[in-house]
């Protein structure tokens, strides 16, 4: 230990390794615990289920239009938001553990500890949203435009790594994973239902309308919805991506500021 | 090798860590000994550069702990007392994740993960979830992380609080076996027999400031040597013992009358021992207990404070008396 060997390097650049062996970090704790997965994906499965049986022959909404063309791109985005809260979850539990002080111990790029766990955060939710668009299909979600349905979902995917980093900001300042757990549906709820995700927003209270009609969620859903029926997605594709880069670029910093301050 | 000024961290109104200052030459196993809620691990996170100080400097191999973190901590390893492992990833996993962070190429990241593996007989469990480990293999597991940079400085904040006697030795073999190789090691604990064992010098820390410095020896010196200690079958008898033990010793009698003891420090340990059970036994008196013991971290505090060690509640602002040990 005392022979000063000067330690050999990777040839990829510094940031770029520890945010690959941060996110390899995430993604095996993540492939340990199954059941989580099972678990989180199942619940969305469920909300596709029980909202196109129990709600599909009541909602009222646009002429022959199939309810499940409706909700798929509505649970989709839901799922962006709720699978944000496992970032909360998982880095209150590494800060309590002591993991985020051995890493930050480290002569490592410490911004990668924080998007390793939103990469891996993010690619989970991928999953999640493939294996719902595949249940979709199995109750009778159709679409001619593939490459819609594509791009609708990497806007979900976009929204969901951004809601990651709002999480990942809240984790840094409770720090407690239960207090986590609770705090982070507070304002996911609202945001998921006070939007197009499950009903038409014309059917709202006028006051509510105007936040319903412009929030993240509902110009994400309106914009796969157009995607996946082959109309141009326009003001809300834009809308849906300029919510992402607005919340990283408000987040990504703020995280990151508390991160290096403890 | 680590050179602290004037260091001072206030968690609010309270001084964690109060004008600490202090200087560890290379190649020095350095104890740094206090009870719970003395500042050790405040103290360790400012030289870890997980804590800025709210004043003063540290310096660890020349480089400033505010100035180029990252110089520091590519010196540095860290071993912590909550065992900062991953339940969910096997050992090896563990270990090469360190390595890829120090940004090793793959195969040098393994050929550390091995090599640490071997050394802290882990070898057999490497592929196994950390989940499965019991606490000394985690412990151990945790020293091997912490090895991975190959530091020049070690930093073991508690290495074997919470482990029960015999892992606690199995560890200090692996630990002494470390240390004899010469690095720099910051050692923190709450045993005196434990710094007894692995360090060159020892710091006692109190309140977040430093009350004493020196040796085992030294620090033993203090208290005036071993103890001879006696426990009456009746408590009429504690006085009677007092008496026949203050002709032995070479210190002040404590009679402690909650557990019905009574100790001296005396110099000839065994000699001692002699002549207080003929002299005891002379006086017809009975006795459930008669023996002599090393000092502990109680004994040197309160030779050293006048009082016993004190353990902070986690808020840090109501001292609470650790019942005195005998």
């Amino acid at each position: 230990m005392t022979a000063v060997t000067k330690n050999q390097h990777t040839p990829l650049p510094g940031l770029l390794n520890d945010v690959i062996a941060m996110t390899r970090r995430n993604l095996l704790r993540l492939c340990r615990t199954p059941q989580v997965i099972v678990f989180a994906t199942i619940q969305p499965v469920i909300f596709v289920l029980l909202f196109n049986f129990v709600f599909g022959g009541s909602i009222d909404f646009a002429e022959g239009v199939n309810y499940i063309d409706f909700l798929v791109p509505g649970i989709l985005v839901q799922t962006s938001l709720f699978a944000a809260g496992n970032t909360a979850i998982g880095l209150t539990d590494d800060l309590q553990k002591g993991a985020i002080d051995r890493f930050r111990s480290l002569p490592m790029h410490h911004s990668a500890v924080l998007i390793g766990r939103t990469n891996a955060d993010a690619l989970r939710a991928a999953l999640t949203m493939t294996i719902i668009t595949v249940v979709g299909f199995l109750v009778g979600f159709r679409t001619d435009h593939y490459g819609g349905l594509i791009l609708g979902v990497l806007l979900a995917i976009a929204l969901a790594y951004a809601f990651n980093w709002v999480f990942a900001t809240f984790a840094l300042y409770v720090k407690d994973p239960e207090a986590a757990q609770a705090g982070a549906f507070l304002p996911v709820f609202p945001l998921v239902f006070a939007a197009s995700t499950f009903a038409p927003v014309q059917n709202m209270p006028g006051w509510l309308q105007p936040f319903a009609n412009n929030q993240p969620v509902t110009v994400t859903v309106d914009a796969i919805r157009a995607l996946t029926q082959g109309m141009p997605p326009g003001r809300d594709a834009v809308m849906s991506l300029g919510y992402s880069v607005a919340i990283l670029v408000v987040f990504i910093p703020l995280a990151s500021r508390k991160f290096r301050k403890g | 090798m680590i050179s602290i000024r004037g260091v001072t961290v206030d968690f609010g109104a309270v001084k964690a860590v109060d004008d600490v200052s202090l200087e560890i030459p290379r190649n020095e196993v350095r104890g740094l000994l206090g009870p719970n809620g003395a500042g050790k691990t405040t103290l360790v996170k400012v030289i870890a550069t997980l804590l800025r100080p709210n004043a003063g400097t540290a310096v660890v191999g020349g480089h400033d702990i505010a100035a180029d973190p990252n110089a520091v901590r590519s010196m540095i390893g860290l071993a912590g007392q909550y065992a900062a492992v991953d339940d969910l990833l096997t050992g090896r996993e563990n270990l090469e994740i360190v390595g890829a962070l120090y940004q090793l190429p793959k195969a040098e990241a393994k050929r550390r993960a091995d090599e640490a593996l071997e050394r802290l007989s882990l070898t057999d469990a490497a592929d196994r979830l950390v989940r499965t480990y019991s606490g000394g293999m985690r412990r151990r597991l945790d020293l091997g992380a912490s090895l991975v940079g190959r530091p020049e400085v070690l930093i073991l904040d508690e290495p074997t609080t919470g482990l029960d006697p015999r892992t606690r030795l199995d560890l200090w073999a692996f630990l002494r076996d470390l240390v004899s190789e010469g690095a720099t090691v910051l050692l923190t604990t709450q045993y005196l027999e434990e710094a007894d064992e692995l360090a060159d010098q020892i710091t006692v820390i109190d309140h977040g400031r430093i009350i004493a410095d020196g040796t085992a020896d030294e620090l033993k010196g203090r208290v005036g040597g071993d103890l001879v200690t006696a426990t009456p079958k009746r408590r009429a008898d504690l006085d009677r013992v007092r008496d026949l033990l203050a002709t032995i010793g070479t210190g002040t009698v404590r009679v402690d009358e909650t557990e019905l003891h009574v100790s001296v420090p005396v110099d000839q340990r065994v000699e001692a021992l002699v002549k207080a059970a003929q002299a005891i036994d002379q006086a017809g008196i009975e006795l459930l207990d008669l023996g002599v013991q090393r000092p502990s971290l109680d004994d040197v505090f309160l030779a050293i404070t006048g009082h016993a060690a004190e353990e902070l509640t986690p808020n840090g602002d109501k001292p609470r008396k650790r019942r005195a040990r005998r």
